[in-house]
């Protein structure tokens, strides 16, 4: 029992952090943000050869899996610098289901080149009505001739114009939400039949409505067993969230240090606001969030390998409730506490806040892991 | 970094767990189980079993007749004691008055009061609070004027839980009026059957008598009963909060109760079905579990801290602050799951062995006592917003 980082562990993070101090302030990242691909290819080809993409990569192609200390240790500096990369996304949820769903050649296709940040792999699993429900996939995949053809359409999936390979989850039987008869597919995003309609989010990221009308898929394009992708899935869905509270533990204490250091600064009555015990007992809250928040994260990263699935669909959600808490408490205080200053553009804080808004509300809700804790609970 | 307990940690629960299995009567451990009454004879007798065994100082190093266990065994010892239902340790003497003598006392005094907490003689009792001094506890008025060579002791305390008890009672009195309140502030040893010392029952809310008033009339007290220097009393009490406060979470008390009121909606009924299954009521459940969960490793956080010789800081205030709202909110939930069974109240139905007919069910008794007695936890050992008043100056720095 203890929390202490190796050496290693501590000259990752320190290089991370001085990386984006450098490469990430405030306005670096407003630019990156009003670019015409919402993203930047230059700190995305970076972090690749910082090694930060293959943290989740198994170490036979080229990568440092389960790296768990050190995935938390990177997710929470990029939440304190608001990265807007696809890092989630591909580093993550891709990686997580291209190692465990696919084959030995298509890994060894895929990761090595995800690791380096030549290829980027976005999942596309989100589908509207669905809201949580994981297993909710009304996308079909239908054999056909030499492979499978496609139809649906995919909900909000996050950074699908930066990927070059969407993995696609299509019904290849089953009912509409069983959890058995999902299938995934990798679909390069230019292929015949795929349509995005990308807009921003709004915390600054990048995402779009996938359709996708009768695509033609080779067999090879499926990863892993035919309708059962689910496992993977879900696995993969809670490495994201552990991925999420360490990121949500960055931007918190961001958005906290960010008030502290307003409040000492502004004055009303001829005094510093931080004076007011009324502001002052409401960050004593904050911090508490904070703190708890970064208990869950630690936690967090100790169950997101776990094999006991039950354990660690608990674990996680019981983290993610603590974390989507603090997030719309810490978040909401914040912007009060900054004033008129809290509600514009122009201060860090409105950005932490729109950021810690999406956390709360990606990979399942507070109520929707309230619930999932109580159901793997009994 | 890892959050699980090593090899030998794992040995010493078992040890633990062994040694309760073994050695706590039956009757005592379900009076705590059930949330009864536990009467000092109870305490006392617990902590004798304890030192018997060489464990009456869990949290006191090896000099002093202690265990010496690191900050981790002691939560293993304490989360362990919780779950098998122990009575509470006294931490009067323990947590409190022993440190300090330990670290600010002298030798004579180390003999003559130290192996007396252990084996369970001496029963102590804080005086700190006064009717005008709580949370400003700085301004407290009781004086110690020198007369030879001894201090003459006149002033009120109060609160002061568990007095009618006790052999003797440390508290702050003043011994200077010149400078900042702070400064003139005393840590005095004074033995409880003195002529002089009076001590008058505070009946609560629950029907308890778990407080009292203590009164000094001209009250002799020798210069030796002084602990460390005159003036410098204010020093040793923030010290002995820090300790006081190093494992304020209750963690292991919260899971045992929260497996308590689990049992009970379990054979509760709302709508036909368990009341567990209640969503509304599985979510608040459920609410408190996870709260619990995330508390269990701040305070792992902080012990480890500790255990790296970072003396207990501000973060227990943050320890104590979610500590009680679990308590309470437990309290709280347990009252709501018997519903009207809540409202018969009869005292004697708190003791154990209690004999005349049942109202509802048996373990709904006491709930409504232990809801009631349980707002204190917000109050007592420094209120909640002094904590985040503490919270805002030593760790923000507003």
């Amino acid at each position: 029992m203890h929390f202490n980082l190796t050496d290693e562990q501590g000259a990752l993070r320190d290089m991370v952090q001085r990386f984006l101090a450098q490469e990430y302030a405030f306005d670096a990242r407003g630019k990156i943000l009003r670019s015409a691909d919402g993203w930047s290819r230059e700190i995305w080809a970076k972090l690749g050869e910082m090694g930060l993409l293959a943290l989740q990569v198994p170490e036979e192609h080229g990568g440092m899996a389960p790296a768990s200390v050190e995935t938390m240790l990177t997710m929470t500096a990029m939440g304190k610098a608001l990265v807007v990369e696809p890092y989630l996304s591909s580093a993550i949820l891709g990686t997580a289901l291209v190692r465990s769903l696919g084959s030995k050649a298509q890994r060894e296709e895929l990761l090595p080149a995800m690791a380096e940040g030549t290829r980027i792999a976005a999942p596309a699993h989100g589908e509207a009505g669905a809201r949580y429900d994981l297993s909710r996939v009304a996308t079909s995949a239908r054999r056909g001739g030499a492979g499978f053809t496609l139809d649906g359409r995919k909900a909000v999936v996050l950074h699908a114009s930066a990927a070059d390979l969407l993995l696609v989850t299509a019904r290849t039987s089953g009912e509409v939400d069983d959890e058995r008869g999902i299938s995934l597919f990798a679909v390069p995003r230019d292929s015949p039949g795929v349509k995005l309609i990308a807009y921003p989010t709004i915390d600054g990221q990048r995402g779009a409505d996938v359709t996708l009308s009768g695509v033609l898929l080779p067999e090879g394009a499926l990863l892993g067993p035919e309708g059962g992708a689910f496992p993977a899935l879900s696995a993969a869905w809670d490495l994201g969230v552990a991925a999420l509270c360490a990121e949500a533990v960055g931007v918190l204490q961001a958005t906290l240090d960010a008030t502290t250091e307003y409040t000492r600064t502004r004055k009303q009555f001829g005094v510093p606001i931080a004076r007011f015990q009324a502001l002052q007992h409401r960050m004593a809250d904050m911090l508490m969030h904070v703190e708890q928040a970064r208990s869950m994260s630690y936690l967090s990263w100790m169950y997101a390998s776990s094999e006991d699935g039950r354990e660690r669909r608990r674990r996680l959600s019981a983290a993610k409730v603590t974390v989507g808490q603090a997030c719309r408490f810490v978040g909401q205080q914040a912007v009060q506490l900054h004033g008129g200053m809290g509600v514009t553009d122009e201060l860090a804080v409105s950005h932490c806040f729109k950021r810690l808004m999406a956390i709360e509300m990606s990979l399942g809700d507070t109520e929707h892991h309230l619930e999932r804790f109580i159901t793997e609970s009994k | 970094m890892d959050l699980t307990f090593t090899p030998e940690e794992q040995r010493f629960r078992e040890e633990v767990r062994a040694f309760l299995e073994s050695s706590l009567p039956a009757a005592m451990r379900h009076k705590v189980l059930e949330g009864l009454h536990v009467p000092p004879a109870d305490t006392l007798e617990w902590q004798r079993t304890l030192h018997r065994h060489g464990w009456g100082g869990p949290n006191w190093p090896v000099e002093f007749g202690g265990t010496g266990w690191d900050p981790v065994r002691q939560f293993i010892f304490e989360e362990e004691c919780a779950a098998a239902g122990t009575p509470r340790l006294l931490p009067f003497g323990l947590k409190m008055v022993g440190p300090v003598i330990m670290r600010f006392g002298n030798a004579a005094q180390h003999r003559r009061f130290l192996p007396r907490i252990l084996s369970g003689e001496d029963w102590w009792c804080q005086g700190y609070s006064e009717p005008e001094a709580g949370s400003d506890l700085a301004s407290l008025r009781t004086r110690a004027d020198r007369n030879g060579d001894h201090y003459v002791v006149n002033g009120q305390k109060t609160w002061i839980t568990l007095a009618q008890h006790a052999d003797w009672i440390f508290c702050l009195v003043r011994t200077d009026w010149s400078g900042k309140s702070q400064a003139g502030i005393s840590f005095l040893l004074i033995d409880m059957r003195t002529p002089g010392v009076t001590v008058r029952p505070i009946t609560m809310l629950d029907g308890g008598h778990e407080v009292n008033e203590v009164w000094f009339e001209d009250v002799r007290v020798p210069v030796e009963n002084l602990v460390g220097e005159e003036n410098k009393g204010w020093t040793y009490a923030k010290f002995l909060l820090g300790h006081e406060r190093a494992n304020i979470a209750g963690i292991g008390t919260s899971k045992r109760e929260l497996e308590r009121l689990r049992r009970i909606a379990s054979v509760e009924w709302k709508h036909g079905r368990p009341l567990v299954e209640d969503p509304m009521f599985a979510a608040r459940l459920a609410q408190v579990e996870i709260d619990l969960m995330a508390l269990e490793i701040t305070n792992l956080r902080v012990l480890s801290a500790e255990a790296e010789k970072r003396a207990p800081g501000p973060e227990a205030s943050l320890l104590k602050i979610k500590g009680t709202e679990i308590q309470q909110a437990l309290s709280e939930l347990m009252v709501q799951a018997v519903g009207p069974y809540a409202l018969p109240f009869r005292i004697e139905a708190l003791e154990g062995g209690f004999q005349g007919d049942l109202v509802g069910p048996e373990y709904a008794a006491p709930l409504a006592a232990t809801y009631c007695n349980m707002r204190k936890a917000s109050i007592y050992g420094g209120s909640n917003e002094i904590q985040k008043n503490i919270i805002t100056q030593m760790i923000l720095g507003l």
